[in-house]
């Protein structure tokens, strides 16, 4: 009833500071719920990003990423001669074999170790990630111990620069080059000869192959083929997905973690909303007598209270969602991951994002406006509507 | 005037409020009829039970013991919805401090019972403006309550209490809270609502001045109905 909604509206309009203040609460953990959610969806699109539409990534089967992936020759060359794979234009296969290590290395301006990934690389690897490109420097001399940095390691790790030295595996290395990834998880990556990366970390095994498809349509037939051959133990995925299923890791984490959290802080919004809208039926007694005396039904006492502190979570909704847009405008470059330490990516708003805030602040309402709308509901009539 | 024709039969109502672990006996042994066209004033001392019969026979308190016929119906064995759904349609309210709803206007406030018929709004409009033109406020329709004297504010809870045609009005204190210009107003207005529309009225007072407007009365004390003679007693 339309007359319902106008009763809920003025009467929050009526008592404006507490109305502001108590939307002011849901906006606050709103803005909290939505960065979360546009955290995650930032990291997820720039991971997705690192993958090309159509390369393939072989890891071995089940193990989940690179890292803990490990390809044996033997199956590596089986892999390699796939006729679905590309050439380029000096009729070479486009496909890499690659290792994948993390190592510990002191970021700039602090004595704590973060993670960062050393990738073994072959001549194609390169060409194969039409994000990267060498920024400055050289490429790497095959069967060397020279290696190429993503922009991001350059930038915030220590004595990371063109002519300086290195050591992990046992070895001195040489930074020849910068390369950048664009938005990538490449950036924070170190690049190396991924023969010399074996043997100085005494991998019998490479951790992935990566290749690209001449036709993207023979994908499936592809994966069937490898993963169904007897001598081989591998999953074969489109790069794209490889990430999107690496990212899905890591973002549910972080949304775990931060939902955790903004339910913890929903819990004082949702308190606050509880409090005004049970002095708004104390305050409100006579009234609600006065409607059921006229023959409006309990449920319709209800509904106008449990409107009142809907609209109120809708407001606080639209108020944080407001802020959190401007978000947006913010980028994160530090993030210390496992495996993707150094990222840099942007909070990012979706539609979907907007409807889970929406839900999430429709729910503080529900939780915060019932039992007083109950109460509201289910007092006498006669001992609503008594004024002494 | 009257026709002579029962609309309120009461019988043997027996009512008590809970106070902790005490039992309040607050109305004992009532029993009495009220004609179809009547306007009753119900007196009697502070704290004799009069809000407490009225609330009875309105339909929004249940009583112990007895029942209340109203037109055939025994109001007392109704389930609450269907009580709310019977107030609706059969009683009119006017309260002693009008309680109209600050945040709708005086059209919304009146416009408030017809909500619960199946009316579109265009009737609703039709029923509202009528209800106005009678309490004689049409050109205030559009006032919040805070923005009207208290006699406005009675005579548009007195237009609410009609627009839905009930034949029942039941008024407690509808002077209470009222200058004496604004007292005669409503009440000139209650007696006409009882002449020219036929409304059978119950209105609780303990104002002498308001119960002469009423063509009959009856007195309680201590929760007894003493009959027919409550000049007696006044
Ligand atoms: N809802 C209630 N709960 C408890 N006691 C009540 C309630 N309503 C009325 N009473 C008690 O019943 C008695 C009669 O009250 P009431 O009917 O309001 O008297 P009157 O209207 O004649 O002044 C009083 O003692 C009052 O305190
Ligand atoms: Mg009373």
């Amino acid at each position: 009833m339309k007359l319902i909604l106008l009763y809920s509206l003025r009467n929050l309009i009526r008592r404006k500071l507490t109305t502001l203040l108590t939307a002011s609460g849901m906006a606050l953990v709103i803005l909290v719920f939505s960065a979360v959610l546009m955290l995650s969806e930032g990291l997820r699109k720039t991971l997705i990003k690192t993958g090309s539409p159509d390369n393939v990534v072989v890891i071995r089967k089940s193990a989940g990423s690179e890292v803990q992936s490990g390809i044996d020759k033997e199956q590596a060359n089986i892999i390699e001669i796939s006729p679905e794979i590309s050439l380029n234009d000096r009729g070479k296969r486009l496909v890499a074999k690659e290792l994948v290590v993390l190592i510990g290395l002191t970021k700039k301006g602090t004595d704590k170790l973060s993670n960062v990934v050393i990738r073994g690389v072959m001549e194609m690897s390169l060409p194969l990630r039409s994000q990267v490109r060498l920024k400055e420097g050289k490429m790497i001399r095959w069967g060397t111990n020279e290696i190429i940095v993503g922009s991001k390691i350059a930038e915030n790790f220590d004595g990371v620069k063109i002519g300086s030295f290195l050591s992990f595996g046992q070895r001195q290395w040489q930074v020849v080059g910068i390369f950048d990834g664009g938005t990538t998880g490449f950036n924070s990556e170190i690049w190396a000869d991924v023969e010399q990366l074996k043997q100085s970390f005494r991998r019998p095994t490479y951790s992935s192959i990566i290749f690209k498809l001449s036709d993207l349509k023979d994908f499936e037939n592809l994966k069937m083929r490898l993963e169904n051959d007897p001598r081989l133990t591998v999953e074969v995925k489109k790069e794209m997905q490889y990430y999107e299923d690496q990212s899905a890791m890591m973002t549910r984490f972080i949304k775990v973690l931060g939902v955790s959290m903004t339910i913890v802080f929903s819990i004082g919004a949702i308190l606050g909303a509880m409090i005004t809208m049970y002095s708004a039926v104390a305050q409100r007694k006579r009234e609600i007598g006065t409607l059921r005396a006229l023959g409006f039904q309990k449920v319709t006492i209800l509904a106008a209270f449990l409107m009142e502190s809907l609209l109120l979570s809708f407001a606080g909704c639209i108020g944080g969602l407001f802020l959190s847009s401007f978000l947006q405008f913010y980028t994160i470059s530090t993030m210390n991951w496992q495996t993707f330490s150094e990222l840099a990516f942007s909070f990012t708003l979706t539609p979907k994002i907007i409807l889970q805030s929406l839900i999430f602040s429709l729910i503080m309402g529900v939780i915060g406006g019932l039992i007083p709308a109950l109460k509201a509901s289910s007092q006498k009539i006669v001992d609503a509507l008594r004024t002494d | 005037m009257a026709k002579l024709e029962k609309i309120i039969e009461i019988e043997s109502l027996y009512k008590s409020f809970r106070k902790g672990n005490q039992i309040i006996p607050v109305l004992q042994n009532i029993s009495f009829d009220i004609m179809d066209g009547e306007f009753l004033a119900l007196m009697g001392p502070s704290g004799s039970g009069k809000s407490t019969l009225l609330n009875l026979i309105a339909g929004i308190d249940k009583p112990d013991s007895g029942s209340i016929f109203v037109q055939g119906i025994d109001i007392t064995n109704l389930d609450e919805r269907t009580l709310s759904r019977w107030r609706s349609e059969h009683v009119g309210f006017i309260f002693q401090f009008y309680n109209l709803i600050p945040v709708l206007t005086a059209f919304e406030n009146i416009e408030l019972p017809l909500l619960m018929m199946n009316l579109s709004a265009k009737d609703r409009k039709e029923h509202v403006d009528f209800a106005l033109s009678i309490v004689g406020l049409y050109d205030r329709k559009d006032h919040y309550p805070k923005q009207l004297s208290g006699g406005q504010q009675q005579r548009v809870a007195i237009a609410r209490a009609i627009v839905t045609d009930p034949s029942i009005i039941v008024a407690d204190e509808p002077t209470g809270d009222l200058d004496k210009k604004s007292a005669e107003d409503v009440l000139n207005l209650m007696s006409e609502l009882n002449q020219k529309f036929g409304k059978t009225i119950i209105m609780v007072t303990h104002d002498l001045r308001a119960a002469k407007y009423a063509k009959s009365m009856k007195y309680l004390d201590k929760g007894v109905l003493i009959n027919g003679s409550a000049e007696i007693f006044i």
